[in-house]
This record gives structure tokens, C-alpha cells and sequence, in this order.
């Protein structure tokens, strides 16, 4: 969706030169972070407090390498995986159900169902997070994945299913109908016909929860005492905390924590961004 | 065998045998039995979790916060009414939190918001390298706040930091400063941070909307002499209006809920400096066990956010919401 050019060439030139100076100027500011991370990575602290702007010289690839060679970094990767991927298949299946109820069947409260379900998109989570602990603990929850993953999974209950009743109500009757008829089963429809039409739909909020889930940190640093549990976030956190005087170290260990999301971002890039604006503009 | 509820049309009376076209009353209650079942067994699930872990929670914070409680073993059972509650009126603390969240708002109402819309239009017309922007500018979004905290805490820090590091060598050194220890630079320092992570989602939030905007109203402005000025203010804005409500609502229930960012860059300080309701809710609740009075100040975050959502939903995005509830309604 470009636009067209509406000027003469003369104006629309400057035009475009100054529009590239600002949107490099920011460029450079969110890049400028990154990189001073990247690079400091490879300095060693003497490097970081005489020679902040340069090239390192010469190059310490052992802040990364160390990182990379230690356990418990590939074991918080691991977990993060472990607790996304758990998340987004409960989320996404216990949303695919309830939203296919909302979009095809005919009930009694059925908005106002829908309504209590929405009315979650209003609730800050950090409201929930003291409760929340005690009820895990009454459970036998902490220090479990479960914790985590069940309170993660009820908490994107709300955009995932008002992203996926959308886009049930959109799929025409027609095609579903015919299935009816041949004598197929409610269950028989959502799971033979709707789903594998959603898929596009599925992609979109299985991006958002795997994001969210691989982001959180108020939640794992109140359920996980065991480092043994530790997720990305929190392992960043209390290394940072371990290594306070090693800056280098840590801008490493940073570095390679970002690597998983933003690698995953250039792949799911267009679906968390089609899934944000939908679930902004219909939440 | 077909199940009736899954093309049957909404009714408004339900009642059996109130419509004379069904034959048999009893049998249409069963299938309508069954057909609520069939809801049951696909709503059940989802409705289960939701209330279990996100509904029940603020019950038990409203219960919770009525007593004196360490959170030890079982039950709370020192009862002492809403003593929590005027303990944190009274308190300084409290203040300085809700006085951070109002600065913070107002910041990122008057600086954050204008900024990404003005970004975003720019990044809606033709240019090169447009699609390389919009991904670079949304990338801090998708980093988690932790590792955007502690990289900054980084760059922040008064002695090798990038930014002090930086003045000093443009001979500013006069302007260097402990940019999180300091009081008076912790909350622009803080919502600078904030800017750098959540600009790049308010542009794709803007982008979003102003292609849903036909492109033939500007021409058709520009055509009848618009300036460009004119026809942002009277074409684009006016028509962006939903997607800057929603941004703006967005922007503010963030706000109320601010931990992550501030709990790894500052931890809350120098002296509360920096502080938030959910930092502070954090503080007693899980660092000195003071579940009640911490429970209080949930209960009140969530009262803040409840009614600041609901006079914000029917009060300033009442037009907006009411064509997207009754569209919904009408889809099935």
C-alpha cells in the first residue's frame, strides 16, 4: 500500500533526502544500544572504559564463547522453549474451542461470556500476581513449569479467542453445513473443517503467546525459587546481578539472550505484527 | 443425527412450546439440552483456567487484603478491616508511585504517542528502504524488558556507560550524571528507555490504521487546495481517531501495571525515586511478607485500571467500541 508521488521531481527529492536523514537518525538511536552491546561483548572491561566507541581491540570472543560453553545458559533456553511451546499448544487449543462455541452456536449469554472473557484484556496481570503465588502454592506449583504455563495460558485466554472467534464468524456457513447434514459431529466440524481452515489464524496467535511466554518475567520470578527452573529473563537478570563488575560479560550474555526472539521475529515477523494490530483493534 | 444448536438462529424467548410451528415440546427441549451440552463441553475448558487463574485471584486479593497476614501456612486470620487500605493512603510511598504513573502517562500521552504517529506517517509514503525501517524500528518491541533493562542499566551506568561516555567525549561533561541513581534524571532516564522499547509498536499500531484510511480522501482534500497540515487535521486524524483511543487506552493500562522495566533498571529507587504501584505491591508482597497490606495494593491497581477502562470505554471510546461490538454480534 504506497502511496503514489504527487509532486514534481525537485521538491519530492528533498523531500525524500530529509525524510531518509530522520528515519536514519532514529535508525542509528535503536541501533546504537545494540550494537554498543554486541561489540562490548567482545571487549574486555578494560577495552569498555578506555575505548567505548571503537572497534574491540583486540577482539575477546571468551565472553560469548564461556557463555556458550556454561550449562545453565542452554539449560534457561531450553526451559523458555519448553514453557512457550507448552503455553501456545494449551492456549491455542483451549481458545480454538470456546471461540468456535462463540462463533457458531446459538445460547443463552453467550455475550455476556464473551464479555467476561474480554473484560480479561483489562486486568493487569501484576493485579493477579500475589494471589496467583498463593494459590500455586496451595497447589504444590512452584518451582514447576506448570506454575507457569497454566497461569501464562489463562492469561492469553482473551486475544486469542476474540482474535479466533473473528476469524470463525468469518469462514462462510456454507462450507460446514454440508458436513452437518452428511451427519457430521460438532467436534467432527471444529476439527475436520474450521481448524484447517484457520490455520493462518493459529500461526498468528501461536506467534503472540510464544512472544509473550518467552518475554515474561514477573511470573517466573514469583513461581521458580530453583534455578534449576530458571527461564532466559530471569537467568539474565541474576547474572547480572552475579557478575555486576563484569560489564563485558554481561553485555555477552545479553546479546546472545536476544538472539532467539529477534531470530525469531525476522521468520514470524508478519504474523506477530498482523496478530498485535488485530488484537489491538478488535480487543 | 443432526445437531440442531449448530445452525440454529439466536431466540429471544427460549421457552418450549411458545412457538406453534414445533411440534413437540419435550422433544425440542432435549435437543436443546443436548445442544447446550455440546457448548458446555467446548466452553467449559477455557472458562475453567480463566476463572480459576485469572478471576479467582482478584476475589482472593480483595479477601486477602482485609488482614493482618505474613502468608504462612493455610488462611489468613487476623481480621483488621481496611486498615491496609488507610495505612497506604497515609502512605508517602503510595503518592510517589501514583505521582510516577502520572508523569509517565502524560509523558507518553503528550511525547511517545505524537512522536510514533508522526513516524508513521512518514513511514506510510514511498520510500526506499521503508520496509527495513519499519522492522528495525520495531524490533526493540519484541525484546523482552529484562534484557532491554539490563542493557540500558549498562549503558546508563555513571562510569563506563555508553551515554556518559558519549558527553564526555563531545566535552559535555558538566551534563554527565548517575542517570539512575539521581532522582531528578531517574524518571526521564526511565521514560527514555521506555520509548526505545515501545515506539517501534505504537508506529505499526498507527501504520495499521491509517492504511484502513482510503487514500482518496486526502486526494480529494488535496485536489480541493488542502495543505498538507489541513489535511492531516481535518482528513487523517479525524479518521485515525479509534486507533489513537486505542493507543492512548493501551499506553495508560501499560502504565498501571509498569514492573519489569523498572524493577531491573532501578529496582524502584534511588529512594522511590522511580517507583511504581506493581514495584511497590512486589516489595511487600515478596521481599518483607506483608501479604495484606501488598494485597491492598492490588486490589487498588485493579480498581484503578477497572474504572479508568470502563469510563474510558464509555466515555471516550464509546462511538469506536459500539460499531465493533454490534459488528461482532452480527457475525455468528
Amino acid at each position: 500500500m504506497s502511496s503514489r508521488r504527487r509532486r514534481p521531481a525537485g521538491p519530492s527529492r528533498a523531500k525524500g533526502v530529509s525524510l531518509h536523514l530522520l528515519a536514519g537518525t532514529l535508525a542509528v538511536l535503536v541501533l546504537v544500544p545494540l550494537l554498543f552491546g554486541l561489540l562490548g561483548g567482545f571487549k574486555d572491561n578494560a577495552q569498555l572504559a578506555t575505548n567505548p566507541f571503537g572497534l574491540p581491540a583486540p577482539w575477546h570472543p571468551e565472553n560469548y564463547t564461556e557463555v556458550l560453553a556454561s550449562g545453565s545458559f542452554w539449560r534457561q533456553v531450553a526451559n523458555s522453549v519448553l514453557i512457550a511451546l507448552a503455553t501456545t499448544v494449551l492456549v491455542v487449543g483451549l481458545s480454538a474451542l470456546a471461540a468456535f462455541a462463540f462463533a457458531r452456536f446459538a445460547f443463552r449469554g453467550r455475550e455476556l461470556l464473551f464479555t467476561v472473557f474480554t473484560a480479561g484484556l483489562m486486568f493487569p496481570f501484576a493485579v493477579a500476581i500475589l494471589p496467583l503465588f498463593v494459590l500455586m502454592r496451595a497447589f504444590g506449583l512452584l518451582d514447576n513449569p506448570l506454575g507457569v504455563v497454566l497461569v501464562q495460558a489463562a492469561f492469553g485466554l482473551p486475544m486469542t479467542i476474540i482474535i479466533l472467534r473473528g476469524f470463525f464468524a468469518g469462514v462462510p456457513r456454507e462450507v460446514e453445513e454440508a458436513a452437518v447434514i452428511d451427519g457430521c459431529t460438532p467436534f467432527g466440524v471444529f476439527w475436520r473443517i474450521l481448524l484447517p481452515m484457520a490455520r493462518p489464524a493459529l500461526a498468528t496467535v501461536s506467534v503472540l503467546a510464544i512472544v509473550a511466554s518467552w518475554n515474561n518475567f514477573f511470573l517466573p520470578l514469583a513461581v521458580f525459587n530453583d534455578p534449576d527452573w530458571w527461564t532466559v529473563p530471569l537467568g539474565v537478570q541474576q547474572f547480572q546481578g552475579q557478575y555486576s563488575s563484569d560489564i563485558a560479560r554481561t553485555l555477552a550474555y545479553v546479546v546472545l539472550a536476544m538472539v532467539p526472539a529477534l531470530g525469531f521475529y525476522a521468520v514470524a515477523e508478519r504474523h506477530l505484527i498482523s496478530g498485535l494490530t488485530a488484537g489491538a483493534t478488535k480487543g | 443425527m443432526t445437531h440442531p444448536a449448530l445452525t440454529e438462529r439466536p431466540e429471544k424467548r427460549p421457552q418450549a412450546g411458545v412457538s406453534p410451528a414445533r411440534p413437540r415440546p419435550a422433544a425440542v427441549r432435549r435437543r436443546r439440552l443436548r445442544g447446550l451440552a455440546t457448548v458446555a463441553l467446548f466452553i467449559a475448558p477455557a472458562f475453567v483456567l480463566y476463572g480459576l487463574l485469572v478471576l479467582a485471584p482478584i476475589a482472593i486479593a480483595a479477601y486477602t487484603s482485609l488482614f493482618r497476614w505474613n502468608g504462612l501456612g493455610g488462611w489468613p486470620e487476623d481480621f483488621i478491616g481496611f486498615d491496609n487500605f488507610t495505612r497506604l493512603f497515609d502512605s508517602d510511598v503510595f503518592h510517589g508511585d501514583l505521582r510516577n504513573a502520572l508523569i509517565i502517562i502524560v509523558l507518553s500521552l503528550l511525547v511517545q504517542l505524537p512522536f510514533a504517529l508522526g513516524l508513521a506517517l512518514l513511514l506510510n509514503q514511498r520510500m526506499r528502504g521503508r520496509a527495513v525501517y519499519r522492522l528495525l524500528f520495531f524490533a526493540p518491541y519484541v525484546l523482552s524488558e529484562v534484557i532491554t533493562g539490563v542493557l540500558f542499566s549498562l549503558i546508563l551506568s555513571p562510569e563506563t556507560g555508553l551515554a556518559n561516555q558519549l558527553l564526555r567525549a563531545v566535552g559535555l561533561e558538566e551534563l554527565e550524571r548517575a542517570w539512575l541513581a539521581d532522582p531528578s534524571t531517574v524518571i526521564p532516564a526511565l521514560f527514555a528507555v521506555m520509548t526505545w522499547k515501545y515506539f517501534g509498536f505504537y508506529m505499526i499500531l498507527f501504520l495499521a490504521g491509517r492504511q484502513g484510511i482510503p487514500r482518496e480522501l486526502g486526494e480529494a482534500a488535496a485536489i480541493d487546495g488542502a495543505t498538507a497540515w489541513e489535511q492531516f487535521r481535518h482528513v487523517t486524524l479525524p479518521l485515525l481517531g479509534p486507533t489513537v483511543r486505542i493507543a492512548a487506552f493501551l499506553s495508560i493500562i501499560g502504565t498501571v501495571q509498569l514492573f519489569d522495566l523498572v524493577w531491573v533498571l532501578t529496582g524502584g529507587g534511588p529512594d522511590h525515586a522511580s517507583e511504581t504501584l506493581a514495584v511497590t505491591m512486589f516489595q511487600f508482597g515478596f521481599k518483607r511478607t506483608q501479604i495484606g497490606y501488598a494485597s491492598a495494593i492490588s486490589v487498588v491497581m485493579f480498581l484503578l485500571s477497572m474504572i479508568f477502562a470502563l469510563a474510558y470505554l464509555r466515555f471516550v471510546m464509546r462511538r469506536d467500541t459500539q460499531g465493533a461490538v454490534t459488528t461482532m454480534g452480527d457475525h455468528r
